[in-house]
């Protein structure tokens, strides 16, 4: 392992570039090492271990009962990345990543641009696997934005790396495995959860029930079962939430909701929303790889072949980013990305590849078994996804709301980037990552269509953030002087 | 027929042609394209430019000053009538200049352009570097001087679009999106247009498609061979407004964000951004204003401008099927006035006006040299 | 807002929010270090001045944006808390500064 702090450590070009250092990501790290691969590994946070097994080897929680099984699973996948013969940056960005082409500016092979402690510099790759894992779906009821309300994930990151928990009246509100898992982890932690409101839709149950032979015969249902457990005797759980909100005026106040038939009031001063995760497809996106929409996990994800690959040469996709299967799956799948990259430069042939993939694709198959099962009992109701009240923000960053974009819509705004030129929604710093689902989905619903024919935005670099001193210190050519320089 | 005029094309020149049409009390139909398309008019860099406008063809110089002077009364009736602000101003506009070839460069051309015969005298100013700090006073050491013109502004050109869009709404235009045009057929004393989406008849028609008037203005006897010309855009995080004029290639927009163009290149329809590119871009509008070091770049883009052979604008109405007219520029935002106040009504009222004549698309076919 | 577990024997940094004088840990995030000390609203927003706090703390929703030590609009979830940083309220747009 070469830790690279600062750009002018990065080699002009290496054979694999991989993003992220979560399950997905160090695990392909992992396998392009072993196979002597020359790899750069960009990650965003200050360690290895992603978002489900943020802060793996720096956790200040030491009590291994607190965070679980599950998450100590990342400390081997850590300890073998941290071990394994790869160039590793943390706390680093990508923010552009050009596909070869013949095109004017193009390149033979693939050119990112990473940027490291305010340093800018491009590298080349003769492959690329994207593993940035998955982020939360947005919530968008009204008052989510005020001060006091965090995803659950934020609570579970704030425990993990920081050791902190939640304090005072404590409210966990809406739906999904890991609503229940961070309310066990914070109640092993210490924590008091005033109350956790659950938004699954009772229906759920009926169209999960096809899918329950699987769920037996898989995983999921130890965790399950231990989850369901840990939760008995914790804190007051309402079942059948809906109409929620955050009240407040300069930050949170109160939860108001309803639930078997009356309306309901808690005093609060943290709450947690989560309605699931969704693949986070801003560089997939923004690259230009085919996208399509995933009925059952309700959101976008990139079109691959049986080696993760995009439609984009040369990138494959691993990991939660694909579409959401868990951290198991994203292990096994970065594993398999790298031997796909491996073969695709030429350092194994096709029969080697095929027969270090056939236990990977048996594991893919045994884990992923479940999966149908949660998506369906899981499912967050519409009315959760696509706010029924116009005054709801759904663009966070430009403050839009859900009538204005309705309006929009109404006044022949067609789709995402459409109303994004009308209103600006999807613009601000975040671009689009908070509404862009629910944007899709609104326009889905306006003019009774698909989401899939809906569409959704189209991203541009950068990807996140770099300032214009760092775009400057890129190397220029004669051409670019000459598109530019003209008097 | 259910129109009096088919626009097809509801970006900037489109929606401009129908709500000028429409406020003559022309019953007017839009055919745009959906919600991915090639839309210059999403991705402009909002400037009302006038300075550097027309060499070889002093009426497009003369034209673009009068859109620029017709500017402010065209914001005043959109505001009017939509209540949104599209934020016009006319503080006047730099051309900053980096080197001193560059300077010279540019008085010169500046000087040539205004002594062609017919070209109007456009007030400008050339200072140097103190007279451009006395006026930008966060200018850097690298800045030799700059031409200054009175007459340049900008807008907001995002709110155009909607305000537009707006505006026709309430005008009784219609508007239908997701409608690509296959076919155009004079028939009847009118057109019939039809697409996958079915049919319209209209006794005019406008061909404002941007790129796609290359491929539609066969169909109506008329010529508009326009390609794309690659532009890229960076665009920084909303800052507290510190640029109080545009640049040619720098300007705060009324939220915040600072732009930062213009490259011209020829590469096809292939709408990547490219980091040389960029990076040319953002050394020079740092060298520019030096505070702009630290901001964040939250986004870039690159989008095809409509370029004509020469670059000027095409207007013309067809001779074999008269009633069907051409509308193609790369400068809508500037344009923006004179196609709704000035070329909408010669079209309603049947006949380009002869000062106009200088811009149809007939000028491409200059016959070889016996 | 959050308090930290007992059993956590990092080195104690010391750091400034709008002047005022606070502490935390080695290992926080400037993101966590307001949390920590009960801080929920860090930013107004630039398009309507609403207050803004944490609220994915992965990088994703920069709604944790502060200036640290005179650099406006940092992720703080992303930033490594240091001895000494001052960190203050983002309030609205920031401000384009001479270097």
């Amino acid at each position: 392992m070469k830790r690279i702090t600062e750009a002018a450590q990065l080699e002009a070009r290496y054979d694999l570039v991989i993003i992220g250092a979560g399950p997905a990501g160090q695990s392909a790290a992992i396998a392009a090492a072993g196979l002597g691969i020359a790899t750069l590994v960009v990650d965003e946070n200050l360690a290895p271990g992603g978002q489900i097994h943020r802060g793996i080897t720096t956790t200040p929680v030491t009590d291994r009962a607190v965070l679980g099984a599950d998450y100590w699973r990342g400390l081997p996948i850590a300890q073998r990345f941290l071990a394994s013969a790869v160039d590793y940056a943390a706390g680093a960005k990508l923010f552009s990543l050009l596909p070869a082409g013949d095109e004017p500016g193009r390149h033979a092979e693939i050119e990112l641009g990473v940027s490291i402690a305010g340093q800018a510099r491009p590298v080349f790759a003769g492959q690329v696997i994207v593993a940035t894992g998955a982020m939360e779906r947005p919530f968008p009821i009204p008052g989510w934005t005020l001060p006091g309300v965090l995803t659950a994930g934020a609570a579970q990151i704030a425990l993990k790396a920081h050791g902190l928990v939640p304090q005072g009246r404590v409210v966990l509100a809406g739906t999904g495995p890991l609503l229940l898992l961070v309310a066990a982890q914070l109640r092993a932690a210490g924590a008091t959860i005033t109350a956790v409101l659950d938004t699954t839709p009772a229906a759920n149950r009926a169209g999960a029930a096809r899918h329950v032979i699987d769920f037996l015969r898989s995983p999921y249902l130890g965790k399950g079962l231990s989850l369901l457990a840990k939760a008995r005797g914790g804190p007051r759980r309402i079942a059948g939430v809906t109409g929620l909100r955050a009240e407040g005026e300069d930050r949170l106040r109160a939860v108001t909701f309803t639930a078997g038939g009356a309306a309901q009031r808690i005093e609060a001063d943290v709450l947690l929303l989560h309605q699931g995760v969704v693949p986070n497809t801003v560089i997939s996106n923004a690259i230009g790889c085919a996208h399509r929409w995933d009925d059952r996990q309700l959101c976008w994800v990139p079109i691959r072949d049986e080696w993760l690959l995009s439609s984009v040469e040369g990138v494959a996709i691993a990991g939660d980013g694909g579409g959401i299967a868990g951290a198991e799956c994203a292990a096994e799948s970065g594993t398999l990305a790298a031997i796909g990259a491996a073969h695709r430069l030429g350092r194994i042939d096709a029969a080697e590849r095929d027969r270090r993939a056939a236990p990977v694709r048996a594991a893919l198959e045994r884990l992923g078994r479940g999966r149908g099962f949660l998506d369906a009992l899981y499912r967050p109701a519409a009315a959760d996804r696509v706010p029924a009240e116009d005054s709801t923000i759904v663009c966070r960053c430009e403050e839009i709301t859900a009538g204005q974009l309705r309006e929009a819509v109404a006044g022949g705004a067609t789709g995402p980037n459409q109303l994004k030129a009308f209103l600006r929604c999807g613009m601000g710093p975040c671009q689009g990552r908070l509404c862009n689902l629910t944007v899709t989905e609104i326009v889905a619903q306006a003019r009774g269509i698909t989401p899939e024919q809906a569409g959704t935005y189209r991203l541009r670099p950068p990807f996140k953030p770099v300032t214009v001193a760092e775009i400057a210190s890129l190397p220029q050519t004669n051409a670019a002087v000459k598109a530019v320089v003209r008097y | 027929m259910e129109a009096d005029v088919t626009v097809i094309g509801g970006g900037l020149v489109g929606s401009c042609m129908a709500y000028g049409l429409a406020r003559l009390g022309a019953r007017v139909l839009v055919l745009d394209e959906g919600d991915v398309a090639r839309r210059a008019s999403r991705a402009n860099f909002a400037l009302v430019w006038v300075q550097s406008k027309g060499m070889g063809m002093p009426q497009y110089s003369a034209w673009s000053y009068a859109s620029s002077e017709g500017w402010a009364g065209f914001a005043a009736d959109i505001r009017d009538e939509t209540g949104i602000d599209v934020v016009h101003q006319r503080p006047g506009g730099f051309a900053l200049c980096l080197s001193d070839d560059e300077m010279e460069a540019r008085r010169r051309y500046i000087e040539r352009l205004q002594a062609q015969p017919g070209a109007p005298a456009i007030p400008y100013e050339v200072l140097d570097h103190a007279g451009t700090k006395r006026m930008l006073p966060d200018i850097g050491p690298d800045v030799v001087g700059a031409i200054y013109s009175p007459a340049d502004g900008h807008v907001n050109s995002l709110k155009l679009f909607r305000a537009l869009h707006v505006a026709n709404q309430r005008r009784g235009v219609t508007y239908r999106p997701e409608s690509v045009v296959d076919s155009i057929e004079a028939r009847d004393g009118g057109f019939r247009i039809t697409g996958a989406w079915g049919e319209a008849r209209s006794a005019r028609v406008v061909l404002a498609a941007g790129l796609g008037n290359a491929r539609l203005a066969p169909m109506v006897g008329l010529d508009a061979p326009v390609i794309p010309s690659k532009g890229q855009v960076l665009v920084t995080e909303k800052v507290a407004p510190f640029l109080h004029y545009p640049m040619g290639t720098v300007r705060q927009t009324d939220e915040g964000g600072v732009m930062m163009g213009d490259s011209q290149e020829d590469a096809g329809f292939d709408t990547v951004v490219t980091n040389p590119v960029i990076s040319v871009m953002a050394e020079r509008a740092m060298r520019m204003f030096p505070l702009l070091r630290d901001l964040n770049v939250v986004r870039t883009w690159s989008a095809s401008r409509v370029m004509s052979p020469d670059g000027f604008p095409i207007y013309a109405q067809s001779r074999t099927a008269p009633g069907a007219f051409v509308v193609t520029c790369h400068s809508g935002v500037t344009l923006a006035a004179a196609h709704a106040l000035v070329l909408a009504p010669q079209v309603q009222a049947g006949a380009l006006a002869d000062e106009l004549s200088c811009f149809s698309g007939t000028r491409f076919h200059v016959p070889q040299a016996a | 807002m959050f308090r930290r577990l007992p059993d956590s024997p990092a080195e104690t940094l010391r750091f400034t929010f709008d002047g005022a004088a606070l502490t935390a840990r080695r290992g926080d995030t400037v993101a966590s270090a307001l949390l920590a000390n009960g801080i929920a609203s860090c930013r107004t927003t630039p398009a309507k001045g609403t207050p803004r706090g944490p609220y994915c703390l992965m990088g994703v929703c920069f709604e944790c944006l502060v200036t640290i030590d005179g650099t406006g609009n940092r992720q703080g979830c992303l930033v490594a808390l240091e001895e000494g940083m001052r960190v203050e309220t983002q309030a609205g747009a920031r401000r384009a500064v001479a270097p």
